[in-house]
């Protein structure tokens, strides 16, 4: 076997990545099996069942894993901007002959089967951002760094923006991570947080208790750095922005989200109390959860799932079929799964000494674990309902051939 | 290792961790969810048992069941819906419909309570195609008492809605549920009602039902609850009721060897199809205003009467076991027994001995004997002891006190105590102060089953089964063993021959010739009770046949005046259909018919 030591790297496949693939793509198949599976209903290898269905994507998978493998690594830093733009280039192909489904209109219709570009946009934007902060000179050396990096994020996101498909789009934000790996200040995940923090706190009483805070914040800080002039100019800009950001966002929550959002984040805040209508969806994905106890009601024995109480339940509720009928031993098994290959990325990454694939890592490790941070968030009833898959284990053919590519890529560019 | 991958790892371990407390808390500490989650997909469904059903002795029908269908609700599970053709198809008002809807909420939000009872076959029908508009409702088969005659009333009594109080006592029972709630429906409810079952179905989001739970593992049959037969004889009670056509009072046939009671009638009464489904408030509500007739009264067992002059034969029997009479001792009557202030009057003069006196219902010996009973100072000081004495035989003798046996609300009547003499005449009386108790007037008050009872004791000569309405409990041959224990009354048997003789002497040649029935034995007492209301009320009792009693007759028929006008002809026309099963005194029994005393 050739061994490249200057690439770093392993020179073997990382058998542990391969596993947590394998061993949540089974877990995923056998709770679409679980949930979908209707003994009166159709022979088993009808195209028409969803597990019938997710067994070719599985098998096709494996298929283009096995070809990534075998083909060149270094193909990846040379495409990574000619597949950013041909992605980009599908996407906006999208607007004008996609098809819509469930709100979106994201879709390329083939045959009897829909892919979703979106999903392998996220894989793109991933390479695009590590080639460009490899390629070339130095980071120090580039002029408006962050900025170029923000509009390669930027494109993708408008054209889903455009698409209707807001969950997705949220999705790009977990780049966060490259770049603050890379050197992005950390004030960045602070300011994030406390953005979160106002926005919600506007949304939940309203923006005069915002405006109240924040002044008093702002007061307090005035006092304490009352000699310092360089400070208090600072605070005041800072007490500025906080002021107009609270304004835009109730402005932008009362005008420019969609009422089935606006309705969601409501729920979530506690706001509507509607088990019947608006939070039926969130009320019925805690009980299904709720109701697994230690170890589960047992396989297709999940009554809530099975009988549609939890909706989308083989895509984005997924979970719920996990928790109901594994209990709190497969929820405990999924997440430390989910983690655990976040984390195993990661850990590559940061032994690589080539920085592409380093950088590529933490894209697609940020992608990964945003992804098991909106949809379980969401399915316990922390997060707004945002309609994106659980990876490798939702239902979906593009959606697991992207995470596929993802990992695939990740290992042979790891395997050097 | 770099400190901002450091960050990163810590952010996911932490967002892993917080999700692993989060389901921790819904999966294992919050158990509020299994139950959420059993009411979203598991319905169970009570399978009411019918009742059981009731025969007459002869095996025929008293009580069967119908089928009704009730709407049900779970308001949790309710989703918008077109109110107005729900309101049209059980035919209520808007308003209404909330109302109900409001309740059920405030009863249960997951259980399914009742919105609408009782739907016709063809109202079910209509709806169940309907039903998948209607989320959270659904129907439940229930089903209705019927009687196939409209008899009995009173006895058979009425099932309705279970209340309040009741429903917190016993698990049993649900709202909505039906219970008995007087008669034999009341009496016998343990019986009768059954045992719950329940099947357990899945039903999916859309409430249509998806198949059974388990497998069934967890339904259970429900149990239809035991038939009972009475010891009423339908088809004699159905005559007894048509004989009381147009008059007030009531009818007791008891066979004394058992204590069964034959029939009991009291009228007026009321078609107890009328206390039926959801039309019985309403009815029930207008029976009770009908302060006339009212018809929910039953005489038979909560009407007080003063006896009458078949109260004579307990005087005489007491007078013949405490020795102060023979049935060969005579009195002389010269048309009332003189106390000197006052007489009590009597409409024959003569010398009888006691069945004479029996025959011919003399005042003035059952004063005298009462007197003596009253008197008799060489076994008692005082008359209190002697008053108490006397009181304790008439008690034995089934007066003053309560059977409690299977009958509905059945009254005490009343025979005073000693302390209510002694507070009358501030403890200054004696046996005349109380005189016109020993020929059934007076203080005393007794109802048409004590009096037909004390009839039996004769009949019997001594003891008496407490009288009953259900023979057979579950099966023909399972005999009813609440009221099998002989009750003696502390007079012996050779006492009752005079007043059995003079029983038949009254129907032979005395006040009771009417009552005679041609190739039967009949023995009788007429009475007249007094009314200070108006027309007397007429009295008659008889025992049939006279060797090896078959039934005892009570009659009494109020403002009928002398026990032989009404009474005695009625009791002997029942006598009769019991004894051959026809009448063929036709033309008696035209003119009892045809008599109105209202």
């Amino acid at each position: 076997m050739l061994k490249e030591v200057s690439f770093g790297g392993s020179n073997e496949f990382d058998i542990r990545l391969i596993l947590y693939y394998l061993a949540l793509i089974s877990i995923g198949w056998i709770t679409i099996f679980s949930t979908s599976y209707n003994p009166a209903a159709e022979d088993f290898f009808s195209l028409g069942n969803a597990y019938t269905r997710q067994l070719i994507f599985i098998g096709s998978s494996f298929v283009i894993a096995i070809l990534i493998l075998l083909l060149k690594g270094q193909y990846y830093s040379f495409l990574a901007y000619p597949i950013y733009l041909f992605c980009l280039l599908v996407m906006i192909l999208v607007l004008f002959i996609g098809t819509e489904i469930s709100g979106a209109h994201a879709w390329i219709k083939i045959g009897s089967f829909s892919i979703q570009p979106t999903e392998f946009c996220k894989f793109a934007t991933a390479l695009a951002l590590a080639k460009f902060f490899t390629e070339g000179k130095t980071l120090q050396e580039k002029k408006n760094t962050w900025l170029v990096a923000f509009v390669i994020v930027l494109f993708p996101v408008l054209i889903i923006m455009l698409q209707k498909d807001t969950g997705s789009a949220l999705v790009f934000s977990s780049f966060i991570f490259l770049l603050y790996r890379i050197g992005l200040t950390g004030w960045i995940l602070v300011t994030g947080g406390a953005a979160i923090a106002l926005f919600l706190i506007t949304l939940y009483w309203n923006e005069v208790y915002a405006i109240a805070l924040v002044t008093t914040i702002f007061v307090v800080f005035w006092i304490l750095n009352r000699k310092n002039r360089r400070k208090l100019i600072r605070n005041a800009t800072i007490y500025g922005l906080a002021l107009v950001f609270i304004v835009v966002a109730d402005i932008s929550y009362n005008n420019v989200l969609q009422p089935h959002q606006k309705m969601r984040i409501d729920t979530l805040l506690g706001k509507v109390n509607d088990p019947q209508g608006a939070d039926f969806n969130l009320n019925q994905s805690k009980i299904a959860i709720g109701s697994g106890g230690w170890i589960g009601k047992g396989y297709r024995s999940g009554t809530q799932t099975k009988l549609n109480f939890v909706p989308e339940q083989h895509t984005d509720f997924i979970f719920c079929g996990i928790g109901e009928e594994w209990g709190f031993a497969g929820s405990l098994i999924v997440c430390l799964l989910l983690s655990g290959l976040v984390l195993r990325i990661l850990r590559l990454s940061e032994r690589q000494r080539d920085p592409f694939t380093k950088y590529y890592g933490y894209g697609i490790a940020g992608v990964i674990f945003f992804h098991f941070f909106i949809n379980i968030g969401m399915t316990i009833g922390l997060l707004p309902i945002i309609g994106i898959p659980l990876p490798l284990i939702s239902y979906g053919g593009s959606s697991l051939w992207a995470f596929t590519i993802m990992i695939f890529v990740f290992i042979k560019l790891d395997y050097r | 290792m770099n400190n901002r991958y450091r960050v990163v790892v810590l952010i996911i371990l932490g967002v892993t961790l917080v999700f692993l407390v989060r389901l921790f808390h819904l999966q294992v500490l919050d158990s509020s969810y299994n139950e959420s989650a059993e009411n979203n997909a598991l319905r169970r469904i009570v399978e009411h048992p019918a009742r059981g059903l009731i025969y007459d002795r002869n095996d025929s029908l008293l009580v069967y069941n119908d089928a009704a269908y009730d709407l049900m609700v779970v308001p949790n599970e309710m989703r918008e819906f077109d109110t107005t053709d729900l309101c049209r198809i059980l035919d209520i008002s808007k308003e209404e419909l909330t109302r109900r809807i409001e309740k059920a909420r405030k009863f249960s939000k997951m259980h399914p309570t009742l919105v609408a009872q009782q739907m016709s076959k063809s109202d079910y029908g209509y709806l169940q195609e309907k039903l998948y508009k209607f989320p959270g409702f659904f129907v439940q088969n229930r089903t209705l008492r019927h009687y196939p005659k409209p008899i009995a009333a009173h006895i058979l009594g009425y099932v309705g809605e279970v209340n309040e109080k009741k429903l917190e006592e016993d698990e049993y029972y649900q709202l909505g549920d039906y219970i008995g709630i007087s008669g034999i429906e009341k009496a016998y409810e343990q019986e009768l009602r059954g045992t719950k079952g329940k099947t357990v179905v899945l039903v999916d989001v859309h409430n249509r039902v998806r198949g059974s739970y388990k497998n069934g593992e967890e339904d259970e049959p429900s149990m239809q609850g035991l038939s009972l037969w009475s010891t009423l004889d339908a088809q004699l009670q159905e005559y007894g009721e048509k004989l009381m056509h147009n008059k007030r009072g009531s009818i007791v046939a008891i066979e004394p060897a058992t204590g069964e009671i034959l029939c009991i009638v009291s009228m007026p009464s009321y078609d107890p199809n009328l206390l039926v489904g959801s039309a019985r408030s309403r009815n029930y509500t207008a029976l009770m205003q009908d302060l006339k007739q009212r018809p929910l009264f039953n005489r038979a067992l909560m009407a007080m009467y003063p006896p009458g002059s078949t109260f004579k034969m307990a005087t005489a029997l007491i007078a013949l076991q405490e020795g102060v009479i023979t049935p060969k001792t005579t009195y002389s009557c010269g048309g009332g027994y003189n106390m000197g202030s006052h007489t009590v009057k009597c409409h024959h003069v003569g010398n009888p001995d006691l069945v004479h006196a029996i025959t011919v219902s003399c005042n003035t010996y059952f004063c005298r004997a009462f007197y003596n009973t009253l008197s008799n100072r060489r076994r008692y000081s005082t008359i209190q002891e002697s008053y108490q004495a006397w009181k304790d035989y008439i008690n034995a003798l089934g007066f003053g006190v309560k059977f409690d046996s299977d009958l509905p609300y059945e009254l005490r009547g009343i025979i005073p105590s000693v302390e209510f003499f002694d507070n009358r005449y501030r403890k200054s009386w004696n046996a005349n102060s109380v005189i016109s108790m020993s020929i059934g007037q007076g203080e005393a008050g007794t109802t048409p089953l004590q009096m037909a009872n004390f009839v039996a004791i004769i009949a019997n000569k001594g003891y008496y089964y407490k009288p009953h309405v259900i023979k057979a409990i579950g099966t023909r041959d399972t005999p009813n063993d609440r009221y099998t224990e002989r009750i003696d009354c502390g007079i012996d048997k050779k006492h009752f021959d005079a007043i059995l003789d003079g029983m038949e002497q009254a129907v032979l040649t005395g006040t009771a010739r009417i009552a005679q029935i041609p190739g039967i034995k009949v023995l009788g007492k007429t009475g007249t009770a007094q009314n200070p209301h108006g027309k007397d009320h007429s009295v008659f009792v008889s025992i049939a046949p006279k060797e090896n009693p078959k039934i005892v007759v009570f009659c009494l028929v109020e403002n009928g005046g002398f026990g032989s006008e009404a009474a005695a002809p009625i009791a002997s026309l029942i006598t009769e259909f019991y004894l051959n099963r026809e009448v063929k005194r036709k033309e008696l029994e035209q003119r009892i018919l045809s008599k109105s005393t209202l």
